[in-house]
Formats: structure tokens, C-alpha cells, sequence
């Protein structure tokens, strides 16, 4: 089981209620915007608490309000890669990716994931100089760098024009096929979703 | 015309810039942990702490070194204390003046450094700690970082009110030549005194220089990195 998610939480005005169970490598969460799928991805990294329920990625148990449980973000190792992407603004491109880097047997290192993204030749640059692509890349890159043991994606085509948005779908796709992470896609689009997901779950 | 500064206006401006180095390094860390607290935290008693630290700010100064004199004289509570604990005495001394600049000058270092604090994004805290750092590492790598002109500028801000302070030092530490005779100190002095006029002109002007410098470092650094529109007067 990749993701056991059931949980109650709050988003905007009112209280919601999610429930995700599913074995598939990437799960994509949609539905219409301001229904709180943001707030979904806060509570499983860690960064809002939910009213009650339980996070259960890859088996670990992150979040248990009846068993009392609740990680710290900082011990949740999530991938999150925000839609606004959030690369910090004082440090290189270089700098930003080793800010979480986490040096694991047999995973990337940083060298290999500029190589991955096709970012090697943006490392020394600041983020405000960066295109939307381009920054993309960089807040995945970060993301994988910390050697997540599951991904948190929030709407990584955003913003992005036809081409860019196609380049990071193949990236994504390679991290689905190369990586093996499991993967929770926030998405409102039925393309993206459809060719990405291998389950769908619809908040409503 | 003889050369000036002369060696006593020398002295005048050394010890004014001691009095003001040691009051702003004084209060740099407590501005900060003030700073932080009013723009990052919610607690009970919030708004009481946010009018204290703003209270030198409206109080009359010589008010506010009554007060001082009131806990920090020998006979009062935390003078006596210091004295017991440290030998350390404040009043009548050039640390008395020290830290009655340091008290005037909190508010307004409080303030630069609040609102560089309140300007940093706390979404870049959450994503820090995602990425796996603790709290304390995310305040250490982004927060403190990102609000470091506000600290800078507070700090020169915070000095120069420093350097001018007059009311809560002569209450509290006196006017004591080359012990808490500070540039205002020494000018107010120089005016009770017929024909210094020249001496006072001279003081004047370097405390004017002094000032300027001051404030134009201050708006300098904030512009430098908060763009055009960011000043902290």
C-alpha cells in the first residue's frame, strides 16, 4: 500500500474529509479549485494539522490522531514540491538544492540530479533570474535531493507554456518510471491527470 | 584658528561612541528576540509587551531615566541586585549612559527589525522544513538571513538615537565629564557657559556629521535589498 490517507481537515470556511487507499505509484487528487486540495498535501507533509485521522505512506505511519502520532515536517521526509515553488531567494540554484540534500546509499547525488533536470548550467545563478521552467525543474530537483520517501506534487504544470509544460511531464513520468516514489499529484487538469495517474481520487 | 576637534572634543566624541556601541550590542539580541516574538508569535499578553518596548518611545526621556533610576540606582531592586551579584554599579557611570541609550534606542531598533521579520515569507519556513530542518535550522538559514537588513538598518537606526540620547541619560547616569558627558551632554553644557559658543558650534557639527552618516548607512541598506520603495522613516 502506498497511500493510506484518511482525514479530516480544514480548508477555507469549512471542514473537509479525504480518504486515499491505493498501491499505485502515483495517485493524482483533483477536483474543483478552492476545494482544498493544497490543504491536503499541508496536512500529509506536516505543515497544517488535521482536525483527526491518520497518514500512512510506504507503511510509515506519519500522522495518527487517535494513536497520538504527529511528525514534525522536518521527520516526515516528503518531497514537496509546492505551486508556488518556494526556492529561497538568497541562495544559488546550487545552494538551494543542497539545502535539503541528503546523502543516501544508492541515491542521487547532486551532480546526478542536475544532470537529471537539465540544470547543471543554472547552478550558480539566484532564482529571481530564473525562468518558469526552469525553476520548476530546480524546486523538483530540491525536492528529490533530500532523498524523499514519497513525492508531493501541487499543480507542476501551472504556469508554464505548452513546451516547458510537456518537458515536465516527461520528468515527471521518469520519476514515476526510474525512482519508484510514491507519487500524490494535485492537478485540475483531466490530461495531465490521465496520463500520469494510475489512480484518481476526486475531492468534491 | 587652532585645529579641531580639539583633544577634549576628541575625547567627547570617544566616549560618546563607546557609550553607543556598547548600548546598540546590548540591544541588538534583545531587539531581535522582541522582534521575532511580536511578528511571529500570538500569546497572551502580546499587546502589553508591544506598548513596553514601545514606551520610551512616547515617554518623556526624563521619565524614563526616573524609572531607570528607580531600578538600577544602588537602592533600587535590580541595581542593588547587580551590585550584590557583579559589583557592576550603573548610575553616575559611562554603563549607566550606555544603558539608558539602550533603552531609547530599543523601540526604534524593534521596529526596523520587526518589519524585516514580517517581510521574510513564512511559506519559505515551511518549505525549509520539509526539506528536513528543524525549526531552529530553518530560523538560522532563512528567517535570520532574509531579515538581516532590517537588523543592519535597525542597528545604525538604533545608534544614531544612541549618540543623541539627552534626557534619560542626564537623570540617570548625570553629566559627569569623561565619564557620561556625551556630545548632547557636552553641548547642553557648553550653552550654560557664556562665550563657548565656538565650542558648541564645533560640537554641533559633529554630531550633525555623525547623524547623517548614520541615517543615510540605515536607509542604504534597506534599500539595497528591499528595492526602492522600503525606508525605515
Amino acid at each position: 500500500m502506498s497511500f493510506d490517507v484518511a482525514l479530516t481537515y480544514r480548508a477555507g470556511q469549512g471542514a473537509r474529509a479525504c480518504a486515499i487507499r491505493s498501491a499505485a505509484r502515483l495517485v493524482a487528487v483533483t477536483g474543483p479549485s478552492g476545494i482544498g486540495k493544497t490543504s491536503l498535501l499541508n496536512c500529509i507533509a506536516g505543515l497544517h494539522r488535521p482536525l483527526s485521522g491518520h497518514v500512512r505512506i510506504g507503511g510509515e505511519t506519519l500522522f495518527d490522531s487517535a494513536a497520538g502520532i504527529d511528525l514534525p515536517p522536518e521527520r516526515r521526509h516528503a518531497g514537496y514540491v509546492f505551486q508556488d515553488l518556494r526556492l529561497f531567494p538568497h541562495r544559488t540554484v546550487s545552494a538551494n538544492l543542497a539545502y535539503g540534500e541528503h546523502a543516501e546509499p544508492g541515491w542521487m547525488t547532486r551532480a546526478e540530479a542536475l544532470e537529471f533536470l537539465g540544470i547543471a548550467h543554472l547552478a550558480r545563478r539566484f532564482p529571481a533570474t530564473l525562468s518558469g521552467g526552469e525553476a520548476k525543474r530546480v524546486a523538483i530537483g530540491r525536492a528529490l535531493l533530500a532523498a524523499p520517501r514519497f513525492l508531493l506534487l501541487d499543480e507542476p504544470l501551472t504556469s508554464l507554456d505548452a513546451p516547458r509544460a510537456e518537458e515536465i511531464l516527461r520528468l515527471i513520468e521518469r520519476i514515476r518510471d526510474e525512482l519508484g516514489l510514491p507519487t500524490l499529484l494535485v492537478s485540475h487538469a483531466a490530461a495531465e491527470v490521465e496520463r500520469l495517474a494510475g489512480e484518481v481520487v476526486m475531492l468534491d | 584658528m587652532t585645529a579641531w576637534p580639539t583633544a577634549a572634543e576628541w575625547g567627547i566624541v570617544a566616549l560618546s561612541l563607546k557609550v553607543s556601541v556598547l548600548a546598540v550590542a546590548l540591544t541588538v539580541p534583545v531587539s531581535y528576540a522582541l522582534a521575532w516574538l511580536l511578528a511571529r508569535r500570538r500569546f497572551p499578553g502580546r499587546i502589553l509587551l508591544d506598548a513596553a518596548v514601545h514606551l520610551p518611545l512616547v515617554l518623556p526621556p526624563v521619565v524614563t531615566g526616573w524609572v531607570l533610576l528607580l531600578l538600577f540606582g544602588r537602592t533600587g531592586p535590580l541595581g542593588h541586585w547587580l551590585e550584590e551579584a557583579t559589583g557592576l554599579v550603573l548610575v553616575f557611570r559611562w554603563t549607566g549612559a550606555a544603558l539608558a541609550a539602550a533603552v531609547m534606542a530599543l523601540p526604534l531598533m524593534v521596529r526596523a527589525m520587526r518589519l524585516s521579520i514580517e517581510a521574510v515569507d513564512r511559506r519559505l519556513v515551511g518549505a525549509a522544513r520539509t526539506l528536513g530542518a528543524t525549526p531552529w535550522r530553518a530560523f538560522l538559514t532563512i528567517t535570520l538571513p532574509l531579515s538581516l537588513p532590517g537588523v543592519l538598518a535597525g542597528t545604525v537606526l538604533g545608534f544614531a538615537r544612541s549618540l543623541g540620547e539627552f534626557g534619560a541619560t542626564i537623570t540617570f547616569a548625570s553629566n559627569i565629564p569623561g565619564q557620561t558627558r556625551t556630545l548632547p551632554l557636552a553641548i547642553y553644557t557648553g550653552l550654560q557657559v557664556p562665550g563657548e559658543e565656538a565650542a558648541v558650534t564645533r560640537l554641533a557639527i559633529i554630531s550633525v556629521v555623525l547623524s547623517v552618516a548614520a541615517l543615510l548607512a540605515s536607509e542604504w541598506l534597506v534599500r539595497r535589498s528591499h528595492g526602492r520603495r522600503a525606508h525605515v522613516l
